[in-house]
């Protein structure tokens, strides 16, 4: 048996680089310090964590009070949303715009700010997964608050026009936050620019640790506390704070700002490898997202005739770690909403396999899925009723 | 979700896989857009006795696992043995499913219900009386697929 180990799955999770869990280690041990206490040893912590403050506010153009930490992406979105709806409830402006392809962390809560009272849109996108700016632009109403649309697709990887949905909303008056943990790091971003008002990132899919994260929320934009205590992150976000983990987070980010163009080219190279390579080798496979406007490690496609659960335990079998929006996979009814929402049939939908490279991943890597995957697509193939070839 | 190792074991190594030119008995169940179909062919001899069974499954990894598993059970039982299999034997056999998983081992009873029923048809005897009622192949399956707790 080959023993080879390929992790594709970057887009779920990142293995922590080792330099920064270097720079972690030590707040472990001696660096244990409460970032609140007055002595040496707490004033060292909260020098860190303003360090890390700093670093993550670089990647995207913020000033460093405006980034809170946070316990991750899902948080970080959950405050975004709650925190803006809530806070402006009083004034009576009750809607809020976001789109069929978020991830979880963002429809969940609108679903529960639904039962709070509040209004929802959901825009459709096209078959790439791009939201249609004519469609937003006639969404917004009289009392919209927020518009909240995601940076980049965590499934099929499609880069939205930010820039140009930040202006938009500016221009119409109303908020705008992004869902950038899958951009984040990954292509560049620019709050001022962008006319970002709020952004969601997280610490684990940057080669960082899991269960940090950060919200960017714009000067002077007033947002009731999210989580009430002792007062630390500005009185936003309370809890004594993860140091070990928000030193990460800095790192990480820091890693990215400087390595994304290096990065962000080889990873970009190696996905062109592995999309060309698939549709070239494996008949009707279809590359689902946008051609261009992706993620540097997304490659996501559907195969005709297979069930991704199958797809994906074979290749685990094989060494293979990706993912899959099949309902089986998803332990649902129906398949993913994200490839529902890119309009595709119930039953191409079970055959979709997201393969996403990241920083570690080799050109060897690649090589070896292009070998297994289009033997383990065969030979659930020739076990299917439905193929025809 | 964790699959056991039995039903790993005949994911990875599934039994009787394939399509059976001397069939005289083949169904198919399920449908594409719940994401599983199961077809299974049988050779069966004028003693009643099942000779040769395969299958070919498209799903997830417990229909492809309970598929294997129920071929393993039928072969060489008379269609009267095969007719008495339920989904929970299979599912024994297999060291159990997930609860999600489940609706697969109910597909590859009907399966085996679906054959028997074309065996019969074959001969000009209504199967009905003897298999039951067969749920036309490609219709939307809403007993066991819909029973599903929504997670929240
Ligand atoms: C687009 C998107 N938003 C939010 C999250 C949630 O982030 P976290 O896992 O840090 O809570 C994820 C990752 O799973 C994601 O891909």
């Amino acid at each position: 048996m080959d023993k080879k180990f390929v992790y594709a799955d970057n887009a779920a999770t990142t293995q922590v680089d080792p330099r920064v869990i270097d720079k972690m280690l030590p707040h472990f041990s001696e660096g244990y310090g409460n970032a609140s206490s007055l002595y040496g040893l707490g004033q060292r912590a909260h020098e860190a964590v303003e360090e890390a403050r700093k670093k993550v506010a670089a990647v995207i153009n913020a000033e460093p009070k405006e980034i809170f930490f946070t316990s991750g992406g899902t948080e970080s979105d959950n405050y975004a949303l709650r925190g803006m709806m809530h806070s402006r409830r009083a004034g009576g402006r009750k809607h809020l715009i976001t789109t069929t392809i978020e991830h979880p962390a963002i429809l969940q809560t609108c679903k529960a700010l639904e039962k709070e009272g509040f209004r929802v849109t959901r825009l459709p996108v096209d078959q790439h997964g791009l939201v249609d700016l004519k469609q937003l632009e006639e969404a917004i109403c009289e009392d919209t608050v927020l518009v909240s649309i995601m940076a980049a697709n965590n499934e099929i990887g499609t880069i939205e026009p930010i820039a140009e949905i930040g202006k938009l909303c500016h221009d119409k008056g109303v908020y705008f936050h992004t869902d950038a943990v899958q951009a984040f790091g990954h292509i560049p971003l620019d709050v001022k620019a962008m006319n970002i008002d709020m952004l969601s990132l997280s610490g684990h899919k940057i080669n960082g640790p899991k269960g940090v994260g950060a919200i960017y929320i714009r000067s002077g934009l007033l947002l009731e506390p999210f989580i009430t205590g002792g007062g630390q992150e500005k009185g936003r976000r309370s809890g004594t704070e993860n140091v070990p983990g928000i030193v990460g987070l800095g790192e990480a980010a820091y890693l990215k700002m400087t390595e994304m163009e290096e990065e962000s080219t080889r990873v970009r190279a190696l996905q062109r490898r592995l999309i060309d390579g698939v549709l070239a080798t494996i008949p009707q496979a279809t590359l689902t997202g946008h051609p261009t406007q992706r993620l540097p490690g997304n490659c996501s496609f559907v195969f005709a005739a297979i069930e991704g659960e199958s797809l994906l335990l074979f290749l685990d079998h094989m060494g293979v770690c990706g993912s899959t929006g099949s309902a089986c996979s998803t332990g649902s009814l129906d398949p993913s909403h994200v490839l529902m929402g890119i309009g595709l049939a119930h039953e191409v939908a079970h055959g979709s396999l997201r393969l996403s490279l990241g920083r570690f991943n080799t050109e060897e890597d690649v090589d070896h899925i292009l070998e297994v995957l289009p033997q383990v697509v065969a030979r659930l193939r020739s076990m299917s009723p439905v193929w025809k070839d | 979700m964790q699959y056991s190792s039995k039903v790993m074991e005949h994911l990875m190594n599934p039994r009787n896989v394939g399509e059976l030119e001397n069939a005289n008995a083949v169904g198919m169940v399920g449908n594409a857009k719940c994401g599983d179909i199961m077809q299974m062919f049988m050779v069966i001899d004028d003693n009643e006795v099942i000779q040769e069974v395969t299958f070919k499954t498209f799903g997830c990894g417990a229909a492809i696992a309970t598929s294997s598993m129920a071929t393993e059970l039928v072969k060489g039982q008379t269609i009267k043995e095969a007719l008495a299999l339920t989904n929970t034997a299979v599912m024994e056999a297999l060291d159990g499913l997930p609860p999600v998983k489940v609706h697969c081992s109910v597909l590859a009873e009907e399966a085996i219900r679906a054959a028997l029923a074309d065996y019969y048809t074959r001969k000009g005897i209504d199967p009905t009386p003897i298999v039951g009622e067969i749920k036309p192949f490609g219709e939307d399956d809403d007993d066991h697929h819909h029973d599903i707790p929504e997670e929240e």
